[in-house]
């Protein structure tokens, strides 16, 4: 698969898990594009020292060919998925744990400790 | 210059110290949930990384690395590439709620 398919592979997988795997919702939060505005700034500047300097080259057979600050614009998708899903799992831990939580729908409701619940 | 990828990384590292110290983002404070919110992504990039550079999708250029290739072809800059970028994601939201007060 080229860099280019992976790397919406990659963006979908991570949207997948906030919004429908661990429900943390990130995506949706104002929180989340803040910091993500920070991260995008700082990304211009090392990714761009990266590929600019090329300590990484790419195969252009693989990627679009659009390039922002010297990196291919997959680079930006392959940091957002990233980000994401690490974002995603730090928030996830915040979850009360063996403790019945009602979630949006019955299906998130968690079984009270010690009733040989599957761990999440 | 064969520090400029780790140059790099340490310099991710060192701007946002402090995060966690001035504006206590306790990221690193709480290491194991630090550790456990790194360990999936670190699995599946590090996975993803193998297979670019097995199919040739990019390279990286051994005179601006330390010289330390891992098993796979991957030099060790890219394996802490993903430690040290999804830590300074960490603080940043940190550093956010708290500024927003959350």
């Amino acid at each position: 698969m080229s860099y280019t398919a992976l790397a919406l592979l990659g963006v979908a997988g991570a949207l997948v898990v906030d919004l429908a795997v661990l429900r943390t919702r990130l995506v949706l939060s104002r929180v989340f594009w803040t910091t993500y505005g920070i991260i995008l700034f700082f990304q211009l500047i090392t990714n761009g020292i990266l590929t600019g300097r090329g300590v990484v080259t790419y195969d252009p057979s693989t990627i679009v060919g659009l390039r922002i600050v010297y990196a291919p614009v997959e680079d930006l998708l392959f940091g957002f998925a990233l980000i994401l899903l690490t974002l995603t799992v730090w928030v996830w831990q915040e979850r009360p744990r063996y403790r019945r939580t009602s979630g949006p729908d019955g299906a998130s409701v968690r079984p009270a400790r010690g009733r040989g619940s599957p761990r999440t | 210059m064969r520090f400029t990828y780790l140059a790099v990384l340490a310099g991710c590292l060192l701007a946002t110290l402090p995060l966690e110290l001035f504006l206590r983002a306790r990221v690193y404070a709480r290491w194991r949930r630090w550790l456990l919110a790194l360990a999936p992504a670190f699995v599946v990039f590090v996975a993803w990384d193998l297979y670019a550079i097995s199919r040739g999708q990019w390279f990286f250029d051994p005179a601006q690395t330390v010289g330390v290739v891992l098993p796979g072809g991957i030099p060790l800059e890219e394996v802490l590439f993903f430690l040290v970028v999804p830590t300074c994601a960490l603080l940043a939201f940190e550093a956010v709620r708290r500024v927003t007060c959350r």
